[in-house]
């Protein structure tokens, strides 16, 4: 059966389509590029606030004392690494192993809430609040905005782990988890920024 | 649907009845109160977009009226200071708020699906969550006069004035968290548009056949996914100072005042441009029309478009000339919104060519667009004068720019869209609006807006300070008060008109038929009103004059209306690639859900707990929004987004 | 060169701009206001300035807006003719279909607008900048500097002599300035963002908590400027304006010197007035100053030469008896949420505060 050819002068053949979100760039990951572009900017606002007040304020904008590293770098690892683990199970999903699938985002899972447990406890050793001065509430406000886009990008992953547990994926119906995936990587690549910003940059001047 | 259906061969084939009613069994929403609330019918929304945001309009329109009367003659006790500064604030708000971009968000969301030739617009759900958004945050602010506290700060609503120290009401927690809840429906609005178009058109629609809409509201959703992040951005801030003790904006922590107007107008300024350029789009669409000639300078028309948006982004400081910034800077920003001029003059050269070359079919439709022109030029010209620094920190802040804000948004914004409604409300409502009553319309409202505005630029010329609820006789400034409060209810009353006019035709108007202005685009290829599904089946287009074709010697071949895919098996549309608009797979549709609605009660409820320090109602609130979410993205076997293995 | 040629072309340009601009001005005012002195009934008026600094901007403005008009009849004009000249057709009867065509020549239209746009912009920006750098800063460095503080609803004025810091006072709301010198205003705010504005000597500088903006202003005819607050400051808003009195050298000198003086004692057989000043430094003393007495208040304008002003309450009312009577009664009334409370008077004590600010001169 040959293909359809609709009347234009340079016919127009429509061979097999695939159905649904299926394959590659379906609407939902136009979708999440638009999520992505726009708390891109929500966090490029998030820190022209930061780098505007310290800029404004000139010296004696920081805390007395620098920001410190103890905790702060091997958790800037751990959410590497959850990135790393993400990735691995969403290749799982291509291959169509649920296994590895789960492996994968089980581990991103509990690497995520260690991110989050350690967070909690460098926020408590702060000796400011996000009450003290300008400083204290830009690392509280920024810091907390991507606090709660990794909680909400875990509940997200908690949901599309529950969804392969009882079997609603396989290797072609899987671009949930592709989407999914990249909202991860996204709140991981902005915590990057975040902590350059916070924590390099103190040292630069 | 069985797992090995990962793809099929869509079938061609022409329009018959037997079709229509299996499509229309599908599509049409369900009678009764759940159909009311879970429907996702674009057209619907467009609607209901559209009657929101004129209610808003009227609402908007009476606050004016009254303010006019306060300001009519000097010395007047008709309103206390403090209901003048809310009724301004509030006026302010709505315009441009909850008028004057869902306004356009209505127009674009109805025509975008029929525009593209296709069925629906690419997240149906989300549109309809976008407008459910839109009515709980304009009436979650509006629910501050019920208090007595509405915000009571203008619209642009600067630090530190906002703060608790000086604004220890609710007013000001009303709008930081309304601008915020709006910000979601905003923004979710804008994505939708721009996957659309990227993803959903008639199989043939290359980029350069798109209407010129299509492009000034793609455009401006970009721009909103940009900008308006900054806006929520500095509400929420604005928030914490006032709950938290932040020190965002207070000075006694190491705050800045000048912090919000960079947000601020890092926002405002391209929103200027947002909720003018998809009103240019439907005049550069529908002008030609009426010219009976497609409009002059296409492309040109829509680099135009884009440059202005790429532009808006970088003169937001002109509206901080006086704020004290470094001399190199006030010359950039100067020089910059100097040159966003030109952009401008295309369209309006092109408009004007288009005029010239064509001929004219004089319909209240083609008055309205043009005396959209000229005021366009006269809101554009003024806009140009207060570029100048030296010349803007005299005019800054006068009724100059209330008469040049008034000139872009009644001019270019309100011109537009009534133009607009007098062309597509046959296609709307399968009626005709009366000829008759609309010249009184037109006229009533050009003169009346007019009378209004033209002299108050010689108000601000004359030195009078926007924002102030009286002034004394000795400046000088009754007699010109009083011929704007004079015009401004000419123009109510034309306004005033319109309403008859939608009222009476909408019983007793002329039948429209499918193209009542022998229009070339998509729209006017289905019924009037269109049916749910939009096309039985799916137009495939050649040209960028798809209707026109005939006599336009431009297309490579022919636009195929009544034959083309047949997409039955279920709510199907097509996926088509960004550039060229190649098929590339079928989508299964959404039937109508209620969790958008449900989503928004508890968002509601949620803002509503913020505002009132109820704590833990809104952590419930909270919780329960992001279950409504994981319910309403739950993969469905209809929307093929499972392989079904767990139900097997 | 040509630079210098295009500038002095560009400054007959502005003149000649100016000349007619100002006349057909003031013909319109003249005639809407039925008088000749159309700035006197419109104080607020910037188009005929009388400094420096306002004089140059005027021109521009009066420049920038020729050509806008320029461009408004022209295109409103184009509009017209093509719409008169265009062949008219019928609308469709339902069904039918009207001729299309795609005649050619549209674009030459663009063409030729954008480069009468992109002209006329060069001249708009090129004299834009011109004039930005002039009002800069001015010709010679200003001799002394006021800093003004806004507050809501009102403008404490702070004279510096910077030769001499023993010569600095207090003022509010009425500023004095020596006719033909330049003035350097620094601009503080207490509160909210305010704006400082006397438009008939130059434009607006705003004035922000947490920083401080300098402007400065010259005057170069005796006279009476009104100023009013332009950045939207809360409920009175509306109410905040000021004076600025610009007087010949000489005579500005003595108003400095008779400002310098703490108020005059009061007679001491004066009953009246005896009770005034105690009723004053107890009622109003805790926001009011008078130099010379217990009165310190800050909160309030310094009122130890208040005869000297002409108007009370930021220039809501005239200084006269009944005018502040009424004000000292009841000031929530003229100016509702102003921060001075209703002190509940009775009839002679308000007479007596009254005739006690009456000495103040």
């Amino acid at each position: 059966m040959s293909d359809i050819s609709l009347e234009t002068r340079k016919p127009m053949a429509i061979g097999r389509l695939p159905i649904g979100s299926i394959g590659r760039l379906p609407n939902g990951w136009w979708g999440m590029m638009m999520l992505v572009a726009t708390e891109s900017f929500l966090f490029l606002y998030l820190l022209f606030t930061y780098y505007y007040l310290a800029a404004r304020a000139g010296s004696g904008f920081l805390p007395e004392a620098p920001p410190f590293f103890h905790l702060s770098g091997p958790n800037t690892l751990i959410l590497i690494a959850s990135s790393a683990t993400l990735w691995y199970g969403e290749r799982g999903a291509r291959k169509g192993s649920r296994g590895q699938l789960l492996i994968g985002f089980l581990a991103t899972l509990v690497l995520g809430a260690i991110f989050v447990g350690i967070q909690i406890v460098e926020w408590t050793e702060k000796p400011f609040t996000i009450a003290s001065h300008a400083y204290g509430s830009t690392f509280f406000t920024v810091t907390g905005f991507h606090m709660a886009h990794v909680v909400g990008g875990l509940i997200m992953l908690l949901a599309l782990t529950l969804w392969s547990a009882i079997g609603y994926f396989d290797e072609k119906r899987m671009a949930a988890i592709s989407i999914g995936a990249i909202y991860w990587h996204f709140v991981d690549a902005v915590w990057i920024a975040v902590f350059f910003t916070f924590y390099i940059t103190p040292y630069l001047r | 649907m069985a797992a090995a259906d990962y793809q099929k061969r869509p079938e061609a084939g022409f329009v018959t009845e037997a079709l229509e009613k299996k499509l229309h069994d599908m599509w049409e929403t369900k009678p009764g109160l759940f159909g009311v609330i879970a429907t996702v019918d674009h057209k619907v929304i467009g609607i209901r977009y559209i009657v929101t945001a004129f209610a808003f309009l009227v609402i908007g329109g009476l606050q004016a009226l009254i303010m006019r009367i306060q300001l009519a003659q000097p010395d007047q006790t008709i309103l206390t200071p403090e209901q003048y500064n809310q009724l301004f604030s509030m006026h302010g708000i709505t315009m441009i708020f909850l008028y004057a971009l869902p306004i356009l968000s209505g127009f674009s969301n109805y025509l975008f699906p029929l525009l593209l030739g296709t069925r629906d617009m690419a997240f149906p759900r989300l549109n309809a969550f976008s407008y459910w958004i839109y009515l709980a945050s304009g009436l979650f602010m509006y629910a501050s006069f019920l208090i007595g506290e509405a915000p009571n700060n203008g619209w642009f609503n600067y630090a530190p004035y906002a703060l608790k120290s000086f604004n220890p009401g609710l007013n000001m927690d009303f709008y930081a968290l309304g601008m915020v809840f709006f910000g979601i429906s905003t923004t979710v609005g804008a994505a939708n548009f721009v996957v659309t178009v990227m993803r959903n058109r008639a199989p043939g629609m290359s980029i350069n056949r798109l209407p010129i809409i299509i492009w000034g509201t793609t455009t401006v959703s970009v721009g909103i996914l940009l900008a308006n992040p900054a806006v929520s951005l500095a509400f929420f801030f604005l928030w914490l100072d006032r709950q938290f003790g932040t020190h965002f904006f207070d000075t006694a922590g190491g705050g800045q005042p000048l912090l919000w107007q960079h947000l601020f107008w890092i926002f405002a300024h391209p929103w200027v441009y947002i909720i003018v350029l998809p009103a240019m789009g439907m005049v550069s669409d529908a002008l030609p029309v009426f010219c009976r000639r497609p409009l002059v300078a296409y492309t040109l028309v829509i680099l135009g478009t884009i440059t202005t948006m790429l532009l808006g982004f970088g003169v937001w400081v002109h509206h901080m000339f006086a704020t004290g910034i470094p001399f190199l800077s006030m010359s950039y920003f100067s020089g910059a919104s100097f040159i966003i001029t030109i952009p401008s003059a295309i369209a309006t050269f092109a408009w004007i060519a288009t005029i010239w070359t064509g001929r004219i079919v004089m319909t209240t439709a083609f008055l309205y667009f043009a005396g959209f022109i000229s005021m366009f030029v006269i809101g554009g010209v003024s806009g140009v004068v207060t570029a100048s620094v030296p010349a803007d920190l005299q005019l800054h802040d006068t009724y100059f720019v209330v008469a040049h804000l008034h000139y872009v948004l009644i001019g270019i914004n309100l011109f537009g869209v009534l133009g607009g409604l007098y062309f597509w409300f046959p296609k709307m409502t399968g009626r005709m609006l009366s000829e008759r009553l609309g010249r009184w319309n037109f006229w009533l409202t050009f003169l009346g807006f007019n009378l209004a505005f033209l002299p108050m630029h010689w108000t601000g010329l004359l030195g009078m300070p926007r924002r102030i609820y009286t002034y004394p006789e000795a400046t000088g400034w009754s007699w010109v008060n009083m011929l704007t409060t004079v015009g401004s209810f000419v123009l109510a009353f034309g306004i005033l008109l319109l309403f008859v006019n939608v009222w009476i035709s909408l019983r007793r108007g002329a039948i429209a038929g499918r193209n009542p202005w022998d229009a070339p685009s998509l729209e006017w290829a289905t019924s009037s009103p269109p049916p749910a599904y939009n096309f039985p089946v799916m137009p495939v287009v050649a040209s960028r004059h798809p209707l026109w074709e005939d006599r336009l010697d431009e297309s490579d071949g022919h636009s195929s209306i009544d034959r083309g895919l047949v997409l039955d098996d279920g709510k199907e549309m097509l996926a088509t690639s960004v550039i060229d608009a190649e098929p590339r797979a079928i989508l299964k549709m959404p039937e109508d859900d209620p969790w958008p609605f449900l989503v928004t009660i508890a968002l509601t409820v949620g803002f509503t707990a913020l505002l009132l320090h109820w704590w833990w109602i809104g952590v419930a609130a909270g919780v329960a929004t992001l279950l409504g979410c994981v319910f309403w993205l739950w993969p469905r076997d209809d929307l093929a987004q499972t392989k079904g293995a767990a139900h097997e | 060169m040509t630079l210098s040629i295009a500038k002095s072309i560009m400054a007959k340009a502005i003149s000649g701009w100016r000349q007619v601009g100002q006349r057909a001005g003031l013909a319109v005012a003249g005639l809407a206001l039925g008088t000749h002195a159309a700035s006197a009934q419109t104080p607020m008026y910037y188009l005929e300035t009388f400094g420096p600094k306002g004089e140059i901007t005027a021109s521009l403005t009066w420049g920038l807006l020729a050509i806008s008009v320029f461009v408004v009849v022209l295109m409103s004009v184009l509009v017209l003719v093509a719409i008169f000249r265009a062949k008219r057709l019928e609308p469709a009867e339902l069904g039918s279909k009207l001729p299309v065509s795609h005649p050619g020549g549209g674009h030459r239209w663009i063409y030729l607008g954008l480069a009468l746009t992109t002209a006329a912009l060069i001249v708009m920006v090129v004299w834009t900048m011109e004039v930005l750098a002039e009002i800069d800063e001015p010709a010679v460095e200003p001799a002394f500097t006021i800093e003004v503080t806004g507050e809501q609803w009102w403008w404490e004025a702070r004279y510096v002599d910077p030769d001499d810091p023993s010569r600095t006072f207090v003022t509010a709301n009425e500023l004095h300035i020596p006719v033909g010198e330049p003035v350097r205003i620094r601009l503080a705010s207490a509160d909210v963002i305010h704006s400082f504005w006397v438009p008939a000597l130059a434009g607006k500088t705003d004035v922000i908590p947490g920083q401080i903006n300098e402007t400065w202003l010259q005057a170069d005819r005796k006279g009476v400027y009104r100023g009013q607050c332009a950045e939207y400051c809360g409920v009175q808003h509306a109410h905040m304006a000021m004076r600025v009195f610009a007087d010949p050298a000489e005579e500005f000198r003595s108003w400095w010197e008779h400002q310098l003086e703490p108020a005059d004692t009061i007679p001491e057989d004066d009953e009246l007035l005896r009770v005034g000043q105690e009723q004053f430094v107890l009622k109003c003393g805790a926001c009011h100053a008078v130099r010379g007495t217990l009165a310190g208040g800050e909160a309030g304008p310094d009122l130890t030469h208040f005869m000297d002003r002409t108007t009370i309450a930021a220039v809501t009312l005239p200084n006269t008896p009944g005018h502040l009577s009424g004000w000292i009664a009841d000031p929530q009334h003229q100016k509702p949420g102003n921060k001075m409370p209703n002190l509940d008077l009775s009839g002679p004590e308000l007479n007596a505060i009254r005739h006690y600010l009456e000495t103040l001169d």
